[in-house]
């Protein structure tokens, strides 16, 4: 494969079989690996397609600054782009955010506005909602709400599924902004009407839901919950004994989010070994393990401690 | 019949700072009027009776680890021996 640019290398990331974790010869399930993106996210999709919408329809010009409230991939994928392109961009995380991640913006040239650690990502959306206030002239792209993120997977992502596996019975994906379920969801249902989307919802435990409001809650502006066939939430256990057997068993080395995809995939594929029904079942590798090394869960003895390891700390 | 009910931080308030109840019920409207009896006020923290006793917009309830929403909502039937967790809404961490 030969590209141009390296923004032109966005997309078109190998589907591979998971050969000793499909349940049986006739339900299989399928990894869509969107580490090998240009900067190692399924986020270079939705960053490069907002900023190439926005420049078309006039909202981005030369010299614009960019914000965007981001605690991770999206704000290294959009800085990535924006460096290439010569936009300023800033950035709004919490600021309990890992030194880790604040490099990885800096080094893009990001600049980083942190936002109060209680209530974490809802309330950097808040304070990004501010400063665009206060700050007209910046382009906010939004991802939470912004119909391009899903668009992007509408383009790209659902197309290249399809084609490789035109026998989908099932696409299962983590649930963030929610872009990769509506953009894929909806591409696929227009093709295969009985196609199954199946998001897997990180759950965390106690120490990171602390006490938030249940009357201030935050539900993506890009949800749709007519798009989705249903929604599983998955435990930090459960994530990262799912991320530990990926990478033990089939040699791919993937972040704790993909285990929770991979967790619901999984238990789908059940489900149709249990019916007697074939399937070929597709789930979203948002990103390789490399941000989460520091936590140990990929080398600690046991699962058990690695589990442990990952208390009260976002993870998806 | 016992349900086991997983309760977020912010309503042990309710449950004298219990991490899981037990209640009972064939649905989840039933089964939250139990726990009412017990945790007075923790069913309307959870249900909207001025929206017709629909679940929270930003209350999310799962039975076995599924979205209720995608189920029957506030009408899923419950069995002996299900796992019912409830959540608040929030962002995704690392979007």
């Amino acid at each position: 494969m030969r590209y141009d640019s390296p923004l032109a290398a966005v997309g078109n990331t190998p589907l591979v079989r998971l050969p000793r974790l499909s349940p049986s010869a006739d339900v299989r399930i399928w990894a869509k690996l969107e580490d090998r993106n240009p900067t190692g996210s399924v986020k270079d999709r939705p960053a490069l397609y907002m900023i190439e919408q926005a420049e078309k329809d006039g909202r981005l010009t030369p010299g614009c600054t960019i914000l965007e409230p981001t605690s991770g991939n999206t704000g290294i994928s959009l800085a990535m782009a924006a460096k290439l392109k010569g936009y300023r961009i800033v950035c709004v995380m919490p600021e309990n955010t890992s030194q880790e991640r604040r490099d990885l913006l800096a080094m893009w040239g990001a600049e980083i506005i942190s936002s109060p650690a209680a209530g974490g990502s809802n309330t950097a959306v808040r304070v990004a909602k501010e400063i665009s206030a206060e700050h007209p002239d910046w382009v906010m792209l939004y991802q939470y709400g912004n119909p391009d993120n899903a668009g992007a997977h509408y383009a790209t992502t659902g197309p290249e599924i399809l084609a490789d596996l035109p026998s989908i019975t099932h696409f299962v994906a983590g649930l963030g902004t929610t872009g990769t379920l509506m953009g894929v969801g909806r591409y696929l249902r227009e093709h295969k009407p009985d196609v199954k989307i199946v998001a897997a919802e990180p759950r965390y435990d106690d120490l990171v839901y602390g006490l938030r409001n249940l009357d201030e809650g935050f539900v993506p502006e890009l949800y749709d919950a007519s798009v989705l066939t249903t929604r599983f939430s998955v435990g930090s256990a459960d994530a990262v004994t799912r991320t530990r057997e990926l990478l033990q068993q089939e040699g791919i080395f993937a972040g704790v989010s993909t285990g929770a995809a991979l967790h619901a995939a999984i238990g789908v594929g059940r489900k149709a070994v249990q019916a007697g029904e074939p399937a070929d079942i597709v789930f979203v590798v948002a990103d390789g393990g490399w941000k989460y090394l520091s936590t140990g869960v990929y080398t600690a003895q046991t699962t058990e401690a690695a589990i442990e390891t990952l208390q009260g700390q976002l993870w998806a | 019949m016992a349900i086991e009910v997983r309760i977020p931080t912010i309503l042990r308030t309710y449950t004298g700072g219990q991490k899981a109840v037990e209640g009972g019920g064939k649905t989840l409207a039933e089964l939250f009027a139990d726990l009412d009896t017990r945790h007075t006020g923790i069913q309307s923290r959870i249900v909207d009776e001025a929206a017709g006793g629909e679940l929270r917009r930003f209350v999310n309830v799962y039975l076995n680890d599924e979205d209720v929403r995608f189920l029957d909502g506030i009408n899923t039937k419950l069995t002996d021996g299900d796992n019912v967790t409830i959540l608040p809404a929030v962002a995704g961490g690392m979007a």
